[in-house]
């Protein structure tokens, strides 16, 4: 029997459905409510270990620091001696009796400077030694010797140059912190795919257009890398200047503490500078983040 | 009549090492204006070396490429590349790419109203307005071809030069955008010169296929002329005379007197 021999009206070859098929929405139900239990969860996560490691080490440390002839104070006894400290960062007694945040702040001050200048340098000199084959054959094996050179070296020369104190604090942060830029940078400018050269070539930019529009958004992925070492290095070389120069950073008060024999104090700004140091490191990591999204994606 | 692109007894070789590697020798081609030129070979021929010789990417070795009698041996927006690889800039978006385009090579001359226009009509041309502030990250290989055609197509060129363009797509996508490129060929009558190594799209697309010799010192072996009236379909073509005695010509050129020796590369 073909198909044409059916006759019968009610047979049909697509039977259309008694009521037209509806369209159910999805009513989505994304409930962007507080729950406080997954908040609270998730932050008890990745707060306890760390909580629980930190206080067997204060634990440790008390027993260990106990005994009458121990030569380092325990935590009880920092925590009385040094309550001021702890209690009030900003207190502000007179020129050389200011609270520990203060003091951090002018480090970060001598820090910013230093690395600033280091950051817009370091950027522009690898630029440089990674477009030009000529820069890198001269310029890379002075850096690499350099480089190695470590950051407190520097400051006699640097104190003989500028006679003043700060401004040798900040020589050394820029000399520390100028060369993973440099290097990263150099290298980030060398991976520059060929592609987006031959694409500013047909465009005819010139040096300083290919340099905002394509070499710094291609590189800084790399860029970043090595701004992120560079703050983590010139934190590093900051307290070790300011013991040598002196002035008012959180490196002379270690240095003025342990002159008057206040362990204490020193214990207490060892721990500003910790946690500063891992801020700054976070914070360079943060900005990197977000500026170079979508730059590394293909 | 003078042709409008003229490639004069070209000769490119690379040295390196101290070894000189002929990679093409003698070309001679001239091109009319508003046509689209195929070039075809086998992979290492020198397709693509040919291609960015005509863009001035890489300078010849001997002979001139002339635009309009001119000579030109430097890049420049008037000889605008479709990269195989899309080439987009992945920090920025869909319209930017364009934009960096359009404000460098008409930065002077338009308003910025006229400039954005300009953006959105050569958008609306590939079909790609609705993805103008994506990431190329966000959008399909093809969607990102599309947006390579329009940015070059976006800095008005004398000559568009499409190197490979579809042949990291699949069969459907690639199928789609020669229809595209098509269809903006006749509507811009632009001279269009495309590589390729797909015998079928080279018929399809092109008014000439210019057939190259295996390197070393490759050459153009054979120009075949299509004369397929436009526009052309490509389901009627499939059984269409003129179109399998083209596809059958540049297939005997490429497997039976220029095959492709693994050992020449």
């Amino acid at each position: 029997m073909s198909i044409q021999a059916i006759k019968d009206p009610n047979v049909k070859a697509f039977p259309t459905p008694a009521k037209p098929a509806e369209v159910i929405a999805f009513t989505a139900k994304v409930r962007r409510r507080f729950e406080p239990g997954a908040i609270a969860g998730k932050l008890a996560s990745t707060l306890v270990p760390p909580a629980i490691v930190i206080v067997v080490m204060l634990v440790i440390w008390q027993i260990a620091c106990s005994s009458p002839n121990a030569s380092l104070p325990p935590p009880s006894q920092v925590w009385t001696e040094a309550y001021d400290l702890i209690a009030h960062p900003f207190f502000d007694y007179g020129p050389q009796d200011i609270g520990l945040a203060w003091r951090v702040l002018i480090s970060l001050q001598r820090v910013a400077i230093g690395f600033g200048l280091a950051a817009i340098v370091g950027v522009a000199l690898g630029a440089l030694v990674g477009q030009s084959i000529w820069a890198m054959r001269g310029l890379d094996p002075v850096f690499q010797i350099l480089r190695t050179v470590p950051p407190l070296a520097w400051l006699p020369l640097s104190l003989a140059a500028f006679r003043d104190s700060s401004p040798s604090a900040i020589f050394v942060i820029f000399i520390t912190s100028i060369w993973p830029v440099i290097i990263n940078t150099a290298v980030g400018v060398r991976n520059i795919p060929e592609d987006y050269r031959n694409v500013s070539r047909i465009l005819r930019l010139n040096q300083l257009e290919f340099f905002v529009k394509i070499m710094v958004p291609a590189a800084a992925p790399y860029i970043f890398t090595g701004l992120r070492i560079g703050i983590g290095l010139s934190w590093l070389a900051i307290v070790a200047a300011e013991m040598l120069t002196g002035g008012v950073g959180i490196g002379f008060f270690i240095w003025d503490a342990w002159n008057s024999s206040r362990l204490p104090d020193i214990i207490v700004a060892l721990a500003y500078i910790g946690v500063t140091g891992f801020c700054l490191d976070r914070l360079v990591a943060a900005v990197g983040a977000f500026v170079t999204r979508g730059t590394t994606a293909k | 009549m003078t042709a409008y692109l003229k490639l004069d007894h070209i000769d490119k070789s690379f040295a390196r090492g101290g070894q000189v590697s002929e990679v093409l020798k003698d070309i001679r081609l001239t091109i009319d204006k508003g046509e689209f030129v195929s070039i075809i070979g086998h992979s290492g021929c020198g397709k693509s070396t040919l291609l960015n010789l005509i863009a001035g990417l890489t300078k010849v070795t001997a002979g001139a490429v002339l635009l309009e009698n001119k000579e030109v041996d430097s890049p420049g927006p008037e000889r605008a590349v479709v990269f195989q690889n899309h080439s987009l800039l992945p920090w920025l978006t869909v319209y930017e790419n364009i934009n960096l385009a359009v404000s460098k090579v008409f930065g002077r001359t338009r308003s910025r109203a006229e400039r954005h226009d300009w953006i959105m009509r050569n958008l609306d041309l590939v079909q790609m307005a609705h993805a103008r502030d994506k990431r190329p990250a966000e959008i399909s290989g093809g969607m990102k071809q599309r947006v390579g055609i329009a940015r070059a197509l976006a800095m008005e060129p004398k000559i568009l030069l499409l190197d490979e363009p579809f042949g990291a797509l699949d069969a459907l996508t690639r199928a789609h955008l020669q229809d595209a490129v098509m269809d903006i060929h006749s509507r811009l009558g632009s001279t269009t010169i495309m590589i390729t190594h797909d015998v079928d799209e080279a018929v399809l697309l092109s008014d000439r296929i210019v057939m190259m010799t295996n390197g070393p010192a490759a050459t153009i072996g054979e120009v075949l002329a299509v004369p397929l009236a436009r526009p052309r379909r490509r389901v009627e073509l499939s059984s269409d005379r003129t179109f399998l005695r083209c596809r059958e010509a540049v297939l005997k050129f490429l497997y039976e007197r220029h095959r492709f020796v693994e050992a020449a590369e």
